[in-house]
């Protein structure tokens, strides 16, 4: 019939406009990156494969990292106020009730070794810059004593993060001491001006970022920040896959709460608008059953 | 005043007021409309019902809206996309309905130029149609800005310094457009009374006058056939429903409108809900930030065929920079649609296909807005610079050559 035939030529003109503007102009402004790794296999400092022994960690960690960071888990509060902790430290060093969880083991072994090679750091703080990384390298302790301290921090951390509640206690011990998030009431614990001086560069909220750039994008971002923006100050936080996730699926809660309700109602839209267009059909047929 | 006798019923009570009767008969079922057209005559009550939609789902937004530089990204991307009880739907409406909108005026438009529905008598209803597309053009542009996002930003910045091209009073003219030396709150303010205020009054006004035009000419139809109006309405009056050529607008032509009307639906619902990306930018969820460039600026859709001429004139010609021959040809693009009645020599009106030379013409315009369109976005580097270029001439060469080609054409079929 040559309604239909109008409407193929139609349909064919559209999608190839649609596919040259959209999916195909998309691939040749962002191409494709190399795959997200979450083994972080690039850092090989300390033999992980060790069994780590808690005990032990927790004499470590006691030591070593209690005057900076807090563990509120472990009863071990916060030695400054954040804004003090940021004048300090540049950055407020974050709480390490959730690192065993949230981190990689292998990311986590080797951050403790050596921290700038792990957050893939060294442009900003490698021994030419004249700068030095606020944390100390570990790098004096046995691969045996890192990993005790791997285990002790594990051993401490909440098993799982459940719920808009949960992921937002992964977002805020991840992402918390540099991002804002205002749609969800969360402010960076490191005060702005701390941060513009110690990153160079103001850390964006991330209200809508879940808009902006989107999963794709964040996916391999939040993984590896280098690979996608060369040279940025922001650090490789070392996630797991799974705590990742539940940054993202936080980001979306916030950025775009509707989600679940727009589909809902648009499912519901649409079959209307199919009954609609049945009826109408019907109407069409009898009314020009006439004239023809 | 006459005498009025007591009504018998409600009808006749506002018949003696109002004249519904008569209003009626003239506006709907006494209203003529050819019987030989296919679905593509049903774009312009598509159009008509899109207005509509974006219309209302315009003024629920306005209610929670803040045209402030330091309110708007807000407002919109929190107060109504999250925290209003299904504030995203209007939004998403009105987003979506603004770019669907331009889809269907591009075909409404072709339709237009297929057919040459534009002269013999048309030629208002096309010098209207256009003055709507203009209209909506910058509705369009206006209403982009208004979230405030980092291509909400851009794409005005951008298009606000074109103006600074045209010589002598470029500089102060995009100062007086812009009320200030760069984008910013006195821009915001201004464009926001222009897209809800000043620009549907004048969209009103012009789909008005659009819909006067084609009352005399009356719309072509599929074979662009010319026939007696009255003779074929008597036949249709006296029963000869199946013989006669042509159908009242209510309710036969508006039966079979609903019903792409409702097909049509389908689609935009879909796209309303679950496919917006090309609608709503990305980009533009990053608050406008003027100290920081994106890596890439385009326009929306509907403007990258006009963007690309623009910027397909990227070195000197003879002494005239790529600028200003950009800024001509853009000039050149956009007016020039206006005079296709006159551009036109050829008397048939006919479909395109059925004309020995205009059908190549269309084919290749068509085909050449596209390039123009894909071009537009992509990053003009490279060997992407030369195409565009070329399709920019393209066009250009297109419509110098139009009235060569199509009086060569009227010599051919002997003035048919
Ligand atoms: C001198 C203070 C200081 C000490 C001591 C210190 N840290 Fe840190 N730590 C920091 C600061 C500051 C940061 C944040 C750095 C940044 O984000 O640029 C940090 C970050 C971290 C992170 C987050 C890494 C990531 O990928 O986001 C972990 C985990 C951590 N420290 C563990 C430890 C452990 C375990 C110890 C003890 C062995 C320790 N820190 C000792 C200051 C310290
Ligand atoms: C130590 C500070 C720090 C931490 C921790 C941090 N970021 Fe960032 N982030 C930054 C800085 C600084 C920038 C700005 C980078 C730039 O513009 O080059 C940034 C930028 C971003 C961007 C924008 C990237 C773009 O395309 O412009 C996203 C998204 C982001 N961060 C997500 C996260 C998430 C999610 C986390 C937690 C998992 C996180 N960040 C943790 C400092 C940080
Ligand atoms: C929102 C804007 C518009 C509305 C609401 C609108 C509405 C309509 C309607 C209802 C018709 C009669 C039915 C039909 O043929 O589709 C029509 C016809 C027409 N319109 Fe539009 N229109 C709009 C924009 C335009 C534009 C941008 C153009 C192009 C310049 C245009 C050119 C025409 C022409 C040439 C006809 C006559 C078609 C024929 O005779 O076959 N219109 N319009």
């Amino acid at each position: 019939m040559k309604e239909f035939k109008i409407l193929a030529v139609i349909i064919a003109l559209v999608g190839i406009t649609y596919y040259g503007i959209e999916p195909y102009a998309h691939s040749v402004m962002h191409p494709e990156v190399a795959a997200a790794d979450f083994t972080f296999k690039d850092v090989k400092n300390v033999d992980t494969s060790l069994a780590g022994n808690a005990e032990n960690g927790k004499v470590l960690v006691e030591a070593n990292c209690i005057a900076c960071h807090a563990i509120e888990s472990a009863s071990h509060p916060q030695m400054m106020p954040n804004a003090d902790a940021a004048a300090a430290y540049g950055v407020t060093p974050p709480d390490l009730s959730h690192a065993g969880r949230i981190y990689d083991k292998n990311y986590l072994a080797n951050f403790i070794f050596d921290p700038v090679s792990a957050m893939h750091l060294q442009h900003k703080f490698g021994p030419d810059t004249g700068k030095t990384f606020p944390m100390p390298s570990y790098n004096w302790m046995t691969p045996q004593e890192i990993m005790d301290v791997v285990a002790y921090l594990q051993s401490i951390a909440p098993k799982v993060a459940e719920g808009k509640e949960g992921h937002k206690v992964t977002f805020e011990a991840a992402c918390g001491r540099c991002h804002s998030m205002k749609y969800a009431g969360i402010e960076a614990t490191t005060p702005t001006e701390n941060l513009k001086t110690y990153m160079g560069a103001t850390p964006p909220d991330l209200s809508q970022h879940i808009k902006s750039r989107g999963e794709h994008y964040l996916h391999s971002f939040i993984n590896d920040p280098q690979v996608l923006l060369h040279g940025t100050a922001m650090p490789r936080v070392g996630l797991t896959e799974e705590a990742q996730e539940e940054v993202i699926t936080y980001m979306e809660e916030i950025g775009d709460s509707k989600k679940a309700e727009r589909e809902t109602v648009g499912l519901w839209v649409m079959l209307y608008s199919v009954v609609f267009a049945l009826f109408a059909f019907l109407w069409k047929r009898k009314i020009w059953e006439e004239v023809h | 005043m006459a005498e009025f006798k007591k009504a018998n019923s409600m009808g006749e009570w506002f018949d003696q007021r109002l004249g519904v009767v008569n209003f009626s008969k003239v506006m709907m079922t006494e209203y003529w409309i050819p019987k030989e057209i296919n679905f593509l005559w049903a774009m312009g009550m598509i159009l008509a019902v899109m207005f509509k939609l974006l219309l209302i789902s315009g003024i629920f937004l306005l209610m929670y809206y803040k045209p402030d530089v330091n309110m708007a990204f807000d407002s919109v991307n929190y107060t109504i996309m999250q925290d209003v009880a299904y504030g995203w739907l209007f939004r998403h409406i009105h987003a979506v309905g603004a770019s669907v909108i331009f889809l269907i005026i591009y075909i409404h438009m072709f339709t237009g130029i297929y057919y040459g529905s534009y002269k013999k008598g048309r030629e208002m209803i096309w010098i209207s149609g256009m003055l709507l597309f203009m209209l909506f053009s910058a509705e369009g542009f206006s209403g982009y800005m208004l979230p405030w996002g980092q291509m909400s930003y851009w794409a005005a910045y951008v298009i606000t310094e074109i103006f600074g091209g045209i010589p002598v009073i470029g500089g102060d003219l995009v100062v007086w457009i812009r009320g200030n030396f760069y984008v910013a709150d006195a821009t915001l303010t201004r464009f926001f009374m222009l897209h809800v205020l000043l620009i549907p009054l004048a969209i009103l006004g012009a789909i008005a006058f659009h819909f006067y035009a084609l009352r005399f000419p009356h719309v072509n139809n599929e074979s662009g056939e010319f026939f007696d109006y009255e003779e074929e309405a008597e036949k249709f009056k006296a029963g000869d429903k199946k013989g006669a050529k042509v159908i009242p607008f209510w309710p036969v032509f508006l039966s079979k409108d609903v019903f792409v009307l409702g097909v049509f639906l389908i689609f935009f619902f879909y796209l309303v809900f679950f496919h917006y990306g090309f609608a709503m930018d990305p980009i533009n969820f990053d608050k406008a930030d003027g100290l920081k460039t994106p890596a890439h600026i385009y326009p929306e859709w509907y403007f990258l065929w006009s963007y690309e001429v623009l910027r397909g004139w990227f070195f000197e010609i003879a002494g005239v920079s790529g600028k200003d021959l950009g800024l001509m040809a853009f000039g050149f693009a956009n007016a020039i649609f206006l005079v296709m009645p006159w551009l036109d020599r050829s008397p048939m009106v006919k479909p395109a296909n059925q004309r020995p030379y205009f059908k190549y013409w269309f084919w290749l315009m068509i085909a050449d807005l596209m390039v123009l369109t894909e071009f537009g976005k992509l990053p003009p580097t490279g060997p992407n610079a030369w195409v565009g270029f070329g399709a920019s001439l393209t066009f250009l060469v297109l419509f110098i050559a139009l009235p060569f080609i199509t009086k060569a054409e009227a010599k051919k079929v002997g003035g048919k």
